[in-house]
């Protein structure tokens, strides 16, 4: 498989205070295309970080984050805020929809950011409902959704600009497990039905075991855990 | 959906802060659009007033006169081309509450003087050549309801006649207008000559004189020939420009713009602090929102944008519906008040300063929120949740 990201001597440290703590050193790995990989670590491992720097809402101390040939670190403010919104899909823990929009509003807020007319993009929001199995809520409000649903309009509103990547930060951390389940299995469907690369941070073991791979990053480097889903 | 629909559904989240917000708003432009209307109508003496009218008063004060043999030795000044005197008559329509607006005045300079005052056909004349004629001002005549023809009494308080009495009996031969909406026609003039004739005390007086120079440029030089004609004598006169002492006239009471503008200012300061705290809070309360946003690709200056017009938006608002009451309210008193306060309108130009005083307040109070929306963190942001 072809690579997606390349990312080489990555360092990033914090400043607190004084004192200047290292979360990881010279990281170098790649992503191929296609990828559904369960990044899983303790706390303050710097899961969420590298997640960050994969998404381009942060920026290494050192080394290069390389995306299809694209110096992401490299990147200006407006060209990053451009690349990620053609490139990049987020899911979050609390999923993080907009409380005054309804589910389909929600959806179609990374759209605005495009060039295409209000039915395409209605269209758009539309087939990204349906594939997460919510057309039918989609006037609804956040709150008027469960979180299981209010991570399934996450997902739509992630996949609905077609992104080349999905970064999801502990996407089921937030739900019971049976909607985690549900969650789980959608992302793995957008990973082998349409193709998507998926980079997932979670603590939860089962989790993880939905992904094709598995690396545990512990002490500034990755232990490759799994090579085939188990489920 | 469009920029504008996240704008509106930001702005209105929190519905009953929006509406006190909006609510405190519009009292701010309530108060600038009407007291705007006010000020207008009270100072457009100074703008109504034309560049080769002087203005003679006694020196003492306005109200004290002056005898009527000046009138006739102003006549002989160089750069003089026309002289007319006024004098305050005052009085009421049947009941000491219909106060109507009079002046003796000599007919033909008087009307020389202001072309300003527009007769139908055949009614100058009239009322030139009517010894017992009153000629009204159409707002006065609309308000009583008096037609030409009409003989009526006005009664005065202080100008009794030679018989005892004070009523005074005119024939309303003439209505007039202004030549604009704004010019005043809600006053009578009549001949001084049948008033002096009848005057029981202060007879051969005038209260003021009002001369037409043969050129502006030559306004100093007359008031100075006039002042100085008259200097130490029992009745000193003062020489103003017409604009100057209708400025002075409307400014016996204070001046009246320094008291709207503090008025006006202290509403607006008390907004501002209002507004940009309340917005201030607003923006902070969605940081994660606007750093979701910014995850999403939307860019900081279209946050930036965003944010500042929200709050525009939200002042043109509050804005708009304090003028538009202001018109409301001033539009349902005018008629009432044409005779003490013509042309009382909310003009146009302070319509369209309350609407550029909303973009500012607009862009004031959210320039901060504006700049702190744009300078969001993503990860700090996020982090924090």
């Amino acid at each position: 498989m072809a690579s997606l990201y390349e990312l080489k001597d990555l360092s990033k440290r914090y400043t607190r205070g004084k004192e200047s703590i290292t979360i990881f050193e010279e990281l170098t790995m790649s992503i191929p295309q296609g990828d559904f990989i369960a990044i899983m670590g303790p706390s303050g491992s710097g899961k969420t970080t590298l997640l960050n720097l994969l998404g381009g809402i942060d920026r290494p101390s050192s080394g290069s984050v390389e995306c299809e040939g694209v110096r992401v670190d490299k990147l200006s403010e407006g060209k990053l805020a451009k690349w990620r919104s053609q490139n990049v899909g987020f899911i979050f823990q609390f999923y993080n929809l907009m409380p005054t929009l309804t589910a389909a509003q929600n959806v179609e807020l990374p759209l605005l950011l495009t060039k295409l007319s209000g039915k395409q993009r209605k269209e758009r929001v539309e087939t990204a409902l349906d594939v997460v199995g919510l057309a039918d809520r989609k006037g609804h409000r956040p709150r008027q959704l469960s979180g299981g649903q209010q991570q399934r309009v996450a997902i739509a509103r992630a996949i609905v600009a077609d992104p080349k990547v999905l970064l999801c930060d502990e996407p089921t951390g937030d739900l019971d497990r049976v909607s985690a389940d549900e969650i789980l299995e959608t992302l793995q469907l957008l990973n082998k039905e349409l193709g998507k690369t998926i980079v997932m941070v979670t603590h939860d073991p089962s989790a993880a075991k939905y992904a094709a791979r598995e690396l545990h990053l512990d002490k500034g480097r990755f232990v490759e855990a799994k090579a085939e889903p188990a489920q | 959906m469009n920029d504008l629909t996240l704008i509106r559904k930001n702005l209105f989240r929190k519905k009953l802060r929006a509406i006190l917000l909006t609510l405190s708003i519009l009292i701010a432009f309530l108060i600038f659009g009407v007291l705007g209307a006010f000020y207008k109508v009270w100072t457009s003496g100074g703008e109504l007033a034309a560049d080769d009218r002087l203005v003679t008063v006694n020196r003492i004060n306005f109200t004290v006169s002056m005898p009527y043999a000046y009138w006739s030795r102003v006549q002989a000044i160089d750069g003089v081309r026309n002289v007319s005197h006024a004098s305050w008559f005052g009085g009421y329509y049947q009941d000491p509450t219909q106060f109507v607006q009079t002046f003796a005045i000599d007919a033909e300079s008087y009307l020389d003087a202001y072309p300003e005052l527009v007769f139908p056909e055949g009614q100058r004349e009239a009322f030139i050549n009517t010894r017992t004629c009153l000629a009204v001002g159409e707002d006065l005549a609309a308000q009583y309801g008096w037609e030409l023809g009409q003989r009526i009494p006005l009664l005065s308080n202080i100008w009794q006649k030679t018989d005892g009495t004070a009523s005074w009996e005119f024939d309303i031969c003439a209505i007039f207008d202004g030549n604009t909406d704004e010019y005043p026609a809600n006053y009578a003039i009549f001949h001084y000559d049948y008033y002096n004739e009848a005057l029981a005390f202060n007879q051969d007086q005038i209260g003021w004189m009002v001369i037409n120079t043969t050129d502006p440029a030559r306004n100093d030089e007359v008031a100075r020939a006039i002042d100085g004609m008259f200097a130490n004598s029992p009745a000193e006169t003062e020489t103003t420009t017409e604009a100057a002492f209708n400025e002075a006239f409307a400014n016996q009471f204070g001046n009246i713009a320094l008291i709207l503008l503090f008025v006006v200012g202290s509403a607006f300061t008390t907004i501002l602090i209002i507004v940009g705290f309340t917005m201030v809070t607003a923006i902070n309360e969605r940081t994660g929102e606007i750093a979701v946003m910014k995850t999403l690709g939307f860019p900081a200056p279209r946050i930036f944008r965003m944010v500042l017009a929200e709050s525009v938006l939200l002042s043109l608002v509050g804005g708009l519906l304090g003028l538009g009451l202001a018109w409301l309210m001033i539009s349902g008193v005018a008629e009432a008040a044409a005779a003490f306060l013509p042309g009382l309108a909310l003009p146009a130009e302070v319509f369209l300063t309350g609407l550029g005083l909303a973009v500012l307040l607009g862009l004031l109070t959210g320039i901060v929120p504006a700049i702190n929306a744009q300078r969001v963190k993503i990860v700090t942001a996020l982090g924090k949740q």
